[in-house]
């Protein structure tokens, strides 16, 4: 009874640092957030009303969940395919996967959104080379629109999204899908009845984990999308920052955590979290 | 293999198998006939599921071929054997439910949905799991799950079922009950059935011929009578039950058999001594000698004396010395034991003449 009561004092103590640092860091400047949506300019609900019938906010809205969907979509099926040859491909391809799920984080996202700038841009790489090898005339608008911001969030995202599909993927029974293909089941129909179906406790929680991160994107749409695809952590900076209006800047904020933690609390209800890591 | 609703003949020729310096089968050539329950029995590293994964072709030979009703199949891909196969542990689809798990080699097939549904209601019948089909793996006991890949395996009518230690999971009870139900559906269906276990009472109990291996090699191969009451050598001896061994002398042919010596006295054996000559082993089941008082000479009779009992309820084990130091364990009536031990001076060792049997003398 000791050993358990004082290891789990031990394992307070050890949180504790973390715990005290979350909450003067982030929760009690959030409820002054939160205090400020109901106060500022004055007293009442007008922020919450004004929000919701604010077109530019709305559109920024909608325009956040469209990409957040769209680049999640994306990053799962990206990941999926790596992550497939990570787990299951020869010695070399799984260095070689490895390889490319881990480079990307040692990168900072500010270095990675310019390199898809030098990309993208009209006088960038891609757009050079295709016009050198005469496929088109004119540079094709690759950045500074939603497709740049989709292809940079997407980038950074796909090895977050790798995790929880590995996990999935590691724990799968490799007799089940022998018993498939002993049945009589071309690979190409054990991968998609058995092998998917079986993964999809992982494909649930990375698509979740790559939606919620996809909200709060700041600096990847502020750069590549050139002020054009305007997201919302990019709307509540210029709220707050820009055209003093803190109360609406303080309004939109409590929207996107409440909403993301809804989320959170949907993910756990499908995975645990070792699932993730 | 390729044949629905025929029993498959397979012949399998110099079938080698190396994994880098390991070598988990060696230059095997054995025929399973149309409509056999043919067990590969042996320890484990012994080769019989290598065997049993290259027959269902998810590993491939180093050397030599495999035939099906005289196809050559050795470079067939697992898909396009489609042999029916029980793997240990099952390996049920689990976000399926029971009806989707034994529908899928149909599906495969692309057969037409009344005929998926009737099959399925045929089989989900056969096997005992009526009142289950919406149920998933997980919500089933390990028999039921049994049943299902069992179920999952026949419906397709495959020429050939294999079976990967399919009991290995279950309790005693239940697993004599599995066994009793997979004989039922051996002779239901007339396939050909081959089956892996470690199990030596399960391979005598269920098949119709033993095929038994160690190291890698394939010892011999028999009908359960014939392994158990002629084993080819030491191994098989010992691995199919216990067995007492001990050493004769100037072993020579004779009348109906061999002769030699055995602890100073003549014995008489009913096997062919040309194979072994001098000297060898001679080895008895202990239920084939009993305990008695005297011996006379033209009996085959070893002297020796009680040490321990163990009571097992029909019948005890009596654990004897000879007087030459031999062990020898026999299974005798509960009073005989009784009386035998608390005598506890000299008994007879008796046995048949045609229940002793010759193994060369050391090694296998």
């Amino acid at each position: 009874m000791r050993g358990i009561l004082s290891d789990r004092i031990g394992a307070a103590l050890l949180m504790a640092p973390l715990l005290l640092f979350l909450i003067l860091a982030y929760a009690w400047p959030f409820l002054g957030v939160v205090k400020w949506s109901f106060t500022l300019p004055t007293p009442g609900l007008g922020q919450y009303h004004a929000l919701l019938t604010d077109d530019l906010v709305q559109s920024v809205f909608i325009r956040t969940l469209r990409i957040a969907a769209i680049v999640t979509v994306v990053s799962v099926t990206a990941a999926y395919a790596i992550t497939v040859v990570w787990v299951r491909g020869s010695p070399v391809q799984r260095v070689l996967a490895e390889f490319c799920i881990l480079v990307p984080f040692w990168i900072s996202v500010l270095t990675r959104a310019f390199g898809w700038v030098a990309l993208l841009s009209n006088r960038g790489l891609i757009n050079t080379w295709l016009q050198s090898i005469g496929f088109i005339s004119e540079p094709l608008t690759l950045v500074r629109n939603e497709f740049g911001v989709i292809v940079g969030m997407s980038h950074f995202l796909i090895p977050f999204a790798v995790f929880p599909l590995a996990s999935a993927m590691r724990s799968l029974d490799e007799r089940v899908l022998l018993a498939a293909r002993g049945l009589g089941s071309s690979r190409m129909r054990t991968f998609w009845t058995v092998f998917v179906p079986m993964t999809r406790s992982g494909i649930i929680g990375s698509a979740l984990i790559v939606f919620v991160f996809s909200l709060g994107f700041f600096v990847t749409p502020a750069i590549l999308g050139g002020g054009r695809s305007v997201m919302i952590a990019e709307l509540i900076y210029l709220r707050i920052f820009q055209s003093p209006d803190w109360g609406l800047g303080a309004a939109i904020s409590v929207v996107l955590v409440v909403f993301v933690g809804a989320l959170m609390a949907l993910l756990f209800r499908y995975v645990k979290p070792k699932q993730l890591v | 293999m390729q044949q629905p609703g025929r029993a498959a003949e397979i012949k399998a020729n110099g079938i080698g198998k190396s994994f880098g310096s390991f070598r988990a089968l060696d230059d095997l050539t054995l025929d399973i006939g149309r409509g056999e329950f043919l067990t590969l029995l042996g320890p484990s590293g012994s080769g019989k599921t290598t065997f049993l994964m290259i027959l269902a072709g998810f590993v491939q030979p180093s050397e030599g071929r495999l035939f099906s009703d005289g196809i050559d199949i050795t470079d067939r891909p697992a898909e396009q054997r489609a042999a029916g196969m029980v793997f240990q542990g099952y390996a049920l689809f689990p976000h399926m439910s029971v009806e989707q798990n034994i529908a899928f080699p149909l599906k495969v097939r692309k057969k037409t949905a009344s005929e998926i549904k009737r099959r399925i209601g045929e089989m989900v019948e056969r096997v005992g799991l009526k009142g289950h089909e919406k149920k998933l793996p997980a919500q089933l006991s390990g028999g039921q799950q049994q049943r299902v890949a069992l179920a999952r395996a026949l419906v397709f009518e495959p020429g050939v079922l294999l079976l990967d230690e399919p009991f290995s999971a279950l309790d005693k009870s239940l697993r004599g009950q599995m066994q009793a139900e997979m004989k039922r559906l051996h002779q239901e269906t007339g396939t050909t059935f081959v089956f892996v276990t470690h199990d030596q009472s399960e391979a005598l109990a269920l098949s119709s011929r033993v095929a038994i291996f160690n190291h890698g090699k394939l010892l011999q191969v028999g009908r359960p009578d014939e392994v158990y009451d002629r084993p080819a050598n030491r191994f098989v001896a010992e691995f199919l039950g216990e067995i007492n061994m001990l050493p004769v002398k100037g072993v020579r042919p004779a009348d109906h058999g061999a002769t030699g010596l055995c602890e100073d006295r003549a014995v008489n054996m009913r096997c062919k001594a040309e194979a072994i000559k001098g000297d060898a082993i001679l080895a008895i089941r202990p239920e084939d000698m009993s305990i008695a008082p005297e011996a006379s000479a033209n009996e085959n009779g070893i002297a020796a004396t009680a040490v321990a009992s163990t009571y097992l309820g029909a019948a005890t084990k009596l654990d004897l010395t000879t007087r030459q130091g031999a062990k020898v364990t026999v299974s005798v009536p509960n009073e005989v034991a009784a009386a035998a031990l608390s005598k506890g001076n000299s008994v007879w060792l008796t046995w048949p003449a045609e229940k002793g049997f010759l193994l060369p003398d050391g090694g296998q």
